[in-house]
């Protein structure tokens, strides 16, 4: 059974349905890693959840990419370990360089909090490889600042190499992505940030189950029937 | 004691959804002729030492590794 890590900072708000759902799927609690430590226990998976880490001061995820437990995270990223930034998560990763381009406040100002449909767009990483190439998922999002960037030589590259993961599909882009984008990995694949939350699909309560997909892949699990 | 200012401003071409509202806000209270809006962040930061070139080059790195993201955003600083 692969190991699963959940790092929490002062404002995180996702890492309890992060917890729920590494621990349903995986069979076993994650460890929980507090943002000032600065070792990780072995682990194959680490996840940064979703929140408003040092209450968005100064750029949301700015001041979290920046602290201790953030410097074993990209040494093991560079050895090959997983890492997962959801949201807060995917922000705190563009920040801390480990994943390139940046968030930014939501192309029509307003906070949304919604579902969107989510394509599918690279099946064959290791964290999407439970889906089919151009699946189309229901997931829901929440967030003020998901508005993706990058400058256009790094898009092309970002493009070019496989690294959209995800894409806003069918016109439901709901924060002014460039490209549509919603979710991309490093250049080697094994770190994924995405703003919409998978975490919040993974049973019939939450009014599907499309994101156990997500966890399976990346926990290496192959059964992905709902528990 | 030095002392300096940041200015962090967004780079040409980056949406800037915020200055756009302003925008919109001051043509609501009837200011005409306001042509753009772009918001930005200001840094007044009080440094140690005397040596203007030296904490010039230290509040760049600073620049670089926080108060700006260099993605989307350009920085200058004034020592004051």
């Amino acid at each position: 059974m692969m190991k699963s890590t959940v790092i929490q900072f002062p404002g995180s708000n996702r890492d309890r349905d992060m917890i729920a759902a590494l621990t349903k799927i995986n069979g076993e609690a994650p460890n929980l890693v507090w943002h000032t430590d600065t070792e990780i226990p072995d682990t194959d998976l680490i996840v940064v959840p979703g929140g408003f880490s040092y209450g968005d001061y100064l750029r949301s995820g700015a001041i979290a990419a920046r602290s201790p437990v953030m410097q074993e995270i990209a040494k093991r990223a560079e050895q090959g370990v997983r890492v997962l930034g959801v949201c807060n998560g995917f922000q705190i990763l563009t920040e801390a360089g480990l994943l390139p381009g940046a968030l930014m406040r939501n192309a029509g100002i307003r906070f949304v909090c919604t579902t969107v449909k989510l394509k599918i767009e690279n099946a064959d990483t290791v964290f999407t490889n439970q889906y089919s190439q151009g699946q189309i998922i229901p997931c829901p999002v929440a967030h003020h600042d998901g508005n993706y960037f990058a400058d256009s030589k790094t898009l092309k590259q970002i493009e070019d190499n496989g690294q959209v993961a995800f894409r806003y599909a069918e016109g439901t882009n709901p924060n002014g992505s460039v490209n549509d984008i919603a979710g991309i990995t490093n250049l080697a694949g094994n770190v994924l940030g995405m703003m919409p939350h998978p975490e919040n699909l993974i049973e019939a309560g939450h009014g599907g189950d499309d994101g156990r997909a997500l966890f399976a892949s990346a926990l290496n699990i192959v059964s992905t029937e709902a528990a | 004691m030095i002392k300096a200012r940041v200015t962090v401003t967004l780079k040409n071409g980056v949406l800037d959804p915020q200055g756009k509202a302003i925008e919109g806000g001051l043509s609501a209270l009837g200011f005409e002729g306001v042509d753009s809006v772009r918001q930005g962040k200001v840094f007044d930061l009080t440094v140690e030492g005397d040596d203007a070139t030296m904490a010039e080059k230290s509040i760049s790195k600073m620049c670089e590794k926080l108060l700006a993201n260099t993605v989307i955003e350009n920085y200058s600083v004034e020592i004051l």
